[in-house]
C-alpha cells in the first residue's frame, strides 16, 4: 500500500488567498448598490470597465510578459479592479479607466513579480496616477441621484474643499452649504462612486471584522487619529467642532481608504502594534494634507506614504514574544 | 473561560467517531517487537539474553543513563533475537524480539481492579519507584517522568499542571481514560504531589469535554489540594507552555522548563501509569491509544501492549480503509506520517490516524499576500512568514535573533496560512541549523575554557 508521507501538520484551516479576497468584494456590494442608486448606469459601467481591464491585463502580462501560469482565478485582479473604480468618479470616460487599470495591475503589481510582491496598493497607484494625469476629469464628480440614465457630470462644490477654506480663512460661515451629517453618513453627496455611503462601507467593514478577514488595528487607528486631530483643528479654527469632525469622517476616501484600502493585506504591516502606528501615520498625514496641502482630499497620498513606511515597521517592530520579561 | 494569551488556532476537532467508546483491550500478539527507545533520552541497554525466558514485568533493557528509562516485557515467552525492526518512518531501530507463550506475570504485580489509594512510601521511594517503572510522559514527547519530579537544586516545585486537555483534533484516548480510571488518575495526582512536597494540583481539561470536567470536579473534590480548571477550546493548548499560562497565568521564559515558574506538568495518562507503578508494581508495559479516521469502521480506544504490531489494533478496528492517502502517528496537527503500518506499538503512541486520500494531499502553495495570519496564530510570538523567508535565504543568524529555537512546531502557521506556504518546513529546517550552530558555539566556548 502506498501511503502518503509529509511533514506536520495534517490539518488546514480551509482558508486561501481566493476567499480572503471574495470576502473583500463581497464587502464592497453594499456600497456598490448606494453608487448605483446615487449614480445610476455609470457606475456600474466604470466599475465593469474598471474590472475587466484589471484582469485582463493581469492575464497579457502573466501569460505573454511573465510567461507563468495565470493567477487570475484567486480574484485579487478582481478586487483590485474594484477598489479601483471605487476611487473614480462614475462619468470618467473610459479610456481613462483603461489606463488607470494599466497603471494599476502593470505598474503597481505586476512589475514587483505579482501578488504579494508589490509595496504600494496597487488601486491606489493606479488612482494617483490618473488624478495627476487627468486632474479636471479625475475632480469632476456627477451630482448624485439624478435619475438612472443621467451621466452628466455636473461638478459641485465639495464639502472637504469648503472645509479646507474654513480652516485657512477660520469662517465657520463657509460650512453652512455642507451637506447634513445624515446626507454625508448615507451616501446622498457627490464623490468617487465608492466612496459615496460611509454607512454601506461600514457595513462591509463589519463583515470583514466578522468574518477575521481583516482586523480592527488599521482602520481604528486610523479614524481615531483624524477624529482627535480634526477635532483639534476645528477648535482651534473656531469652527463647530461635531460638525467638522462628523463631515471629516464620512467625506471622501476616508471610510474606503481605512477599511479597504490602508487593510491592505500585501502593503500594511505584520503585527498589530505596526499596524496601529502604520493608522495612526495614515491619520495624521491626511489631516494635514487635507488641512494644509494642494489636493483637497489626502487618503490615497497617505496610505501610499506609509506603504512605503511598512517595512521599516516589520523590520522593528516584534510581536510580543511568548514569556518575555519586563526590562 | 481561561486559556492561553498568545495565538492558537480552532481546528475542527473531529472526536466524535471515537469519543466515548470503551477502552478495549487488544489480544496479545503472537511476537512482540520491542525498541530499545521508546524515550527522549540514552537508549536502553539490554539485560536479557537470546533464548531467555521472560515474565511480563520483568526489565528487559535497564535506562542508558539518568535521563533514560528502562524498559519492561509487556508479554511472557522466549527472548529469540536482539535485533533491528523498521519503525513507522521506515527507519531501523534495536528492539527484542519475544515470541509469546502463555501471559504469566510478575507475582509482585498487583493486577486486581481494587483501587488502592493508601500510599505509606517516602517521596523519594514514590520517585525511585516512578524510575523504576520506564514511566515517561505519554503526552507524546515521552520525557523520562522522574527527571521533572527531582527538580534542580534552587528551583523548587509549587503546582503540578494536569494535562487533560487532549488539544490534538481526533484523539480521545486521555478524555476517555478519564472517564473511565477518573479515580486512579486522581491517585496518581496524590502521588506526584507527595513526591514533590506540594499542596496544589491542577487539572486543566477543554471544554469541548464537558462529561470529563464534571467527572474530575466531582472525584477532585474529594482530594486535597486538586482542581478542575475548564479551558477555553484553543490549539495547542496541550503543548506544556500553553497549558502553564492557560491554568496558572505565569508564562515560562524562553528556553526555560516549567520548574522556572514553580510548576511541573504531567499529562492524565502518565498520572494513570505512575498509579499503576507505585500502588500495583505494575511497570509501563501497555497504554490507551486512539485508532480513528473519517473512514475507519470500528474507530475506538484500545489499550495495546508495547511491542504490538499495529495491523493487530488495525485489524480489531476493522482493517485499513480502502480510501486511506496518509496514516498518521498521534494527531494531526504534530503527529508523524507513517510508512510502516506493521511498527510494534510504543509508548509514544497516542494514535493512530487513517486519512482520507482527499485529505491527505497538501494544496499547492501561492505567494504570501502577507496577511498577517500566521503572526497572529502563533501561540510563541513569533513571526513565521519571516522566518521562514529567513530559512529559505540560509540567514540563521537572524533566525536565531528572532527567537527561532522557541518554536513548538505546533502547526498553528501552516495551518492558518491561506497562500498553503509550506511555513514551518521551512522552520524546522532553520530551527535544526540554527540549534546545531548553538550547540557548536557552547562546545567551543567550553573548550576555551
Amino acid at each position: 500500500m502506498n501511503l502518503i508521507v509529509s511533514p506536520a501538520p495534517h490539518a488546514h484551516s480551509g482558508d486561501s488567498v481566493r476567499k480572503n479576497m471574495l470576502n473583500v468584494i463581497i464587502a464592497l456590494c453594499p456600497a456598490l448598490i448606494v453608487a448605483t442608486i446615487a449614480f445610476g448606469m455609470g457606475a456600474i459601467i466604470t466599475t465593469a470597465i474598471s474590472v475587466a481591464s484589471c484582469v485582463l491585463f493581469e492575464w497579457l502580462i502573466t501569460k505573454f510578459l511573465l510567461k507563468q501560469k495565470s493567477h487570475i482565478c484567486d480574484l485579487s485582479a478582481v478586487l483590485t479592479g474594484l477598489l479601483l473604480a471605487f476611487n473614480l468618479p462614475s462619468n470618467l470616460p473610459w479610456w481613462i479607466v483603461v489606463i488607470g487599470a494599466l497603471v494599476a495591475i502593470g505598474v503597481g503589481k505586476m512589475s514587483f513579480g505579482g501578488l504579494g510582491q508589490n509595496p504600494f496598493n496597487p488601486a491606489l497607484v493606479g488612482r494617483v496616477f490618473l488624478l495627476i494625469s487627468f486632474p479636471v476629469q479625475m475632480t469632476t464628480w456627477p451630482r448624485p441621484m439624478q435619475g438612472f440614465m443621467a451621466l452628466d457630470a455636473e461638478t459641485g462644490a465639495t464639502p472637504l474643499a469648503a472645509m479646507k477654506q474654513a480652516i485657512k480663512e477660520s469662517n465657520a460661515d463657509l460650512l453652512s452649504n455642507l451637506p447634513t451629517l445624515w446626507e454625508s453618513f448615507s451616501g446622498m453627496i457627490g464623490g468617487s462612486l465608492g466612496e459615496v455611503s460611509a454607512l454601506a462601507l461600514l457595513i462591509g467593514g463589519i463583515y470583514l471584522l466578522c468574518t477575521k478577514t481583516i482586523t480592527w488595528h488599521i482602520p481604528v487607528s486610523i479614524l481615531c487619529t483624524v477624529t482627535v486631530f480634526a477635532a483639534l483643528f476645528a477648535a482651534f479654527a473656531g469652527l463647530p467642532v461635531a460638525t467638522f469632525v462628523g463631515t471629516t469622517l464620512c467625506a471622501g476616501g476616508m471610510m474606503l481608504g481605512a477599511i479597504y484600502m490602508a487593510t491592505d493585506y500585501v502593503t500594511s504591516p505584520m503585527t498589530h502594534w505596526g499596524q496601529i502606528i502604520y493608522g495612526i501615520g495614515i491619520g495624521l498625514i491626511v489631516m494635514i494634507i487635507r488641512c494644509w496641502g494642494a489636493y483637497p482630499e489626502g487618503m490615497s497620498f497617505a496610505i501610499l506614504i506609509m506603504n512605503a513606511v511598512t517595512p521599516l515597521l516589520n523590520m522593528y517592530i516584534h510581536p510580543k514574544r511568548f514569556g518575555e520579561q519586563k526590562k | 473561560m481561561n486559556t492561553f494569551k498568545i495565538g492558537g488556532v480552532h481546528p475542527h476537532d473531529n472526536k466524535e467517531y471515537s469519543a466515548h467508546k470503551q477502552i478495549t483491550a487488544v489480544p496479545l500478539p503472537k511476537q512482540a517487537i520491542i525498541p530499545l527507545v521508546q524515550h527522549i533520552g540514552a537508549p536502553a541497554k539490554p539485560v536479557v539474553e537470546k533464548g531467555q525466558k521472560v515474565l511480563v514485568g520483568q526489565v528487559l533493557a535497564e535506562a542508558g543513563g539518568f535521563v533514560s528509562a528502562p524498559i519492561h516485557s509487556p508479554v511472557s515467552g522466549t527472548v529469540t533475537k536482539i535485533d533491528t525492526a523498521l519503525d513507522a518512518q521506515g527507519m531501523k531501530m534495536q528492539c527484542i524480539f519475544i515470541d509469546v507463550e502463555g501471559d504469566e506475570w510478575l507475582p509482585e504485580i498487583d493486577r486486581t481492579d481494587t483501587l488502592n489509594a493508601v500510599c505509606k512510601l517516602e517521596p523519594k521511594e514514590i520517585i525511585a519507584k516512578i524510575q523504576a517503572a520506564g514511566i515517561v510522559g505519554l503526552g507524546g514527547a515521552c520525557f523520562p517522568t522522574h527527571v521533572k519530579l527531582m527538580p534542580p537544586p534552587g528551583k523548587t516545585a509549587e503546582v503540578l499542571v494536569v494535562n487533560g486537555v487532549e488539544c490534538e483534533p481526533y484523539l480521545t484516548c486521555d478524555h476517555q481514560l478519564m472517564l473511565e480510571r477518573g479515580e486512579q488518575i486522581m491517585v496518581g495526582i496524590d502521588l506526584v504531589m507527595k513526591a514533590l512536597g506540594i499542596q496544589k494540583a491542577i487539572i486543566g481539561i477543554e471544554k469541548n469535554k464537558p462529561d470529563a470536567i464534571q467527572h474530575m470536579t466531582e472525584l477532585a473534590n474529594k482530594h486535597l489540594g486538586v482542581s478542575v480548571k475548564p479551558l477555553a477550546l484553543k490549539y495547542p493548548q496541550g503543548g506544556e507552555k500553553q497549558l502553564i499560562d492557560a491554568c496558572i497565568g505565569r508564562q515560562v521564559p524562553s528556553g526555560a522548563l516549567p520548574i522556572e515558574v514553580g510548576a511541573v506538568v504531567d499529562n492524565v495518562a502518565t498520572l494513570y501509569a505512575i498509579y499503576e507503578a507505585v500502588q500495583k508494581n505494575k511497570p509501563l508495559i501497555s497504554r490507551v491509544m486512539t485508532l480513528t479516521g473519517k473512514s475507519v469502521k470500528k474507530p475506538g480506544n484500545y489499550e495495546v501492549r508495547f511491542g504490538t504490531p499495529l495491523t493487530d489494533v488495525i485489524e480489531l478496528a476493522g482493517g485499513v480503509p480502502e480510501d486511506t492517502g496518509k496514516v498518521i502517528g498521534g494527531g494531526p496537527m504534530m503527529g508523524r506520517a507513517m510508512q510502516n503500518l506493521d511498527m510494534p506499538c510504543n509508548k509514544r503512541m497516542s494514535g493512530a490516524l487513517f486519512m482520507t486520500k482527499a485529505d491527505s494531499v497538501r494544496v499547492e502553495p501561492e505567494n504570501c499576500i502577507r496577511c498577517a495570519k500566521c503572526v497572529s496564530a502563533c501561540p510563541m510570538g513569533l513571526e513565521p512568514y519571516m522566518l521562514a523567508k529567513l530559512s529559505a535565504a540560509q540567514n540563521w543568524e537572524k533566525m536565531e535573533k528572532l527567537n527561532v529555537m522557541d518554536c513548538i512546531d505546533c502547526g498553528c502557521c501552516l495551518f492558518t496560512c491561506p497562500s498553503h506556504r509550506p511555513l514551518l518546513d521551512y522552520i524546522r529546517l532553520g530551527k535544526g541549523k540554527v540549534g546545531g550552530i548553538i550547540r557548536a558555539r557552547q562546545m567551543a566556548a567550553q573548550a576555551k575554557k
